[in-house]
């Protein structure tokens, strides 16, 4: 397992308690975590919701299968899905290898332009993944 | 061995350590779920290559004595009085009920046998077999001192090996699978690594795939460890934890203790072989708990293959018939070197597969159900979550290399 130092977490992201990352700037893609992806271990399948779909603060947008265990994803913003990583669907490693980039997991159009801000800046986050262990 | 707040560590803990391993708690042991290539890439190289296994945390007892063959021939259920010289047997120990207390492997040694267990079920096991007709002439104790034991598992696995044994030609001739050399009494031991230490070397693993289980001095066991590992990485050979050891038995059909085998009656199961069984059905043999077995309106314990990698969370799932429910999941992982070519399940070693084509991984394990249904059966598991079909089968890994002819 990483060691907090060892952690990526870029500093132009905002941040959910459960280790979504969401970009505040357009386009707002939305990821987990280095911290969550090494806790999951490899991604086995990542399933998706529809373009088009209407999402609320908090509600499921799919789900991550590893090799581990299967979580439920929560969307951070409330916010229509406008695209999703096709990608993942070859390769969900992805998630693992390259947590912000290229293993995005969907992009949204916001329904709230003052939604991001409950969410973490990636000090906070830190902080936040040092308190809980 | 050493202990930290009651939780074990093997000779190994601290390289497991340095090598990035992320650590779990397993069977009272402190243990490698998966280093920093990731279960998926430990997995495969499995089977594409090799890899390389601390299973230091699993039990040694011994029994000897002037009948400790007949003693054990009635409290194991397989019949180990007729074992050819050099060949071990797995087994399991079963109460009076026929419930499984744990799956083992019998080495006949000079002087009575050693038993090979599951992490921390030596104590149970001897207290089991110390209740048994007969035990007060025989011996039971624990193999002293503790080894550590390293599996060295896949294809590759004989060549990346051999630089490391004393005399390898001759050792890895004539080496049939489910065969051993050496002996657990280490200072009588015939086989040595180059170096000159002692080890028992034997043709088995759980993995379904070509390989060795290894049992050495706990002293010389993490300078093997790192010594094979600088070998043999340019040839892909992977430190493994037990994440990859999971999905790796789970494709190559074979049981988890206390998981798929446990309080039930140890029949109705794929592991026909572990029990002594004539084509009639009857027993060749009688052994404690035979006539439990014989008598127990069962349920049936069958192997299953998905359709994609997808899973559901056994704790929660259900299994249906249709709209009837049947049953549990015992085990349910992703092996990510199959996959289905039209329709039909491949492996990455199959030599049919498609040219560029690369398995995506199917969900595949066990479900104990109220009856046997037949290879082929579609199934339906479902959790809270969601419901996938997956179909009732024999075999789950296609073209696994266990009992392949060893060749360098």
């Amino acid at each position: 397992m990483k060691a907090f130092d060892e952690l990526n977490i870029p500093g132009d992201l905002k941040y959910a308690k459960d280790h979504e990352w969401i970009a505040s700037a357009d386009p707002h893609r939305v990821g987990i975590s280095d911290f969550a992806q090494d806790q999951l271990g490899d991604l086995t399948y990542v399933e998706l919701p529809e373009v088009g779909a209407d999402i609320a603060m908090g509600g499921e947008f799919g789900s991550l299968e590893s090799i581990k265990s299967v979580s439920t994803l929560f969307l951070p913003v409330a916010g229509k899905v406008i695209a999703v990583n096709e990608a993942l669907q070859d390769d969900p490693g992805l998630v693992n290898r390259d947590p912000y980039g290229d293993g995005w997991l969907v992009e949204i159009a916001p329904a709230d332009a003052g939604g991001f801000s409950g969410l973490m800046d990636a000090d906070t986050y830190l902080q936040h993944l040092k308190d809980n262990g | 061995m050493t202990a930290d707040g009651g939780i074990l560590h093997t000779p190994l803990y601290s390289l497991h350590r340095d090598l990035g391993a992320t650590m779990a708690p397993f069977g009272g042991w402190d243990m490698p779920l998966w280093y920093r290539a990731g279960a998926v890439k430990e997995h495969l190289a499995v089977v594409q290559a090799a890899g390389l296994f601390d299973t230091s945390h699993m039990d040694v007892i011994t029994i000897r004595g002037g009948t400790a063959t007949s003693f054990l021939n009635y409290a194991y259920t397989r019949d180990i009085a007729g074992l050819q010289p050099g060949r071990c047997a797995y087994g399991a120990f079963l109460d009076d009920h026929g419930h499984c207390l744990d799956d083992a492997i019998v080495y006949p040694q000079e002087d009575g046998f050693a038993i090979v267990l599951n992490a921390s079920m030596g104590e149970r096991v001897s207290a089991h077999l110390r209740s048994l007709p007969g035990a007060a002439e025989v011996d039971i104790r624990p193999l002293q001192p503790r080894f550590a034991k390293l599996d060295i598992q896949g294809p590759a696995a004989p060549r990346l090996l051999a630089p490391f044994l004393a005399d390898a030609e001759t050792l890895l001739a004539k080496f049939p699978y489910f065969s051993f050399k050496g002996s657990f009494d280490l200072a009588r031991s015939d086989v040595h690594l180059a170096d000159g230490t002692s080890i028992l070397l034997s043709r088995t693993g759980y993995t379904g795939e070509m390989g060795f289980e290894l049992f050495m001095p706990e002293d010389k066991a993490a300078g093997l460890f790192q010594s094979l590992l600088d070998a043999g990485s340019g040839d892909g050979l992977l430190p493994c934890g037990l994440a990859a050891r999971d999905s790796l038995r789970t494709g190559a059909v074979l049981p988890l203790s206390h998981q798929d085998i446990g309080h039930w009656p140890f029949i109705n199961h794929p592991w026909p072989f572990a029990l002594p069984l004539a084509a009639d059905g009857a027993f060749t043999k009688s052994f404690h708990g035979a006539e439990a077995l014989l008598a127990a309106d069962a349920t049936a314990t069958l192997p299953f293959v998905g359709f994609d990698p997808r899973r559901v969370e056994p704790h929660d799932a259900v299994v249906l018939d249709g709209d009837r429910e049947i049953g549990t999941v015992t085990t349910i992982v992703s092996d990510m070197a199959i996959g289905r070519v039209e329709g039909k399940v491949t492996s990455w070693a199959s030599p049919g597969k498609p040219e560029g084509w690369n398995p995506r991984g199917l969900a595949c394990g066990f479900v104990r159900v109220d009856r046997a249904y037949p290879a082929g059966t579609t199934l339906t598991l479902k959790d809270t979550r969601r419901a996938i079909t997956v179909e009732v089968t024999d075999d789950i890994r296609p073209d696994r290399t266990a009992r392949r002819k060893l060749h360098r």
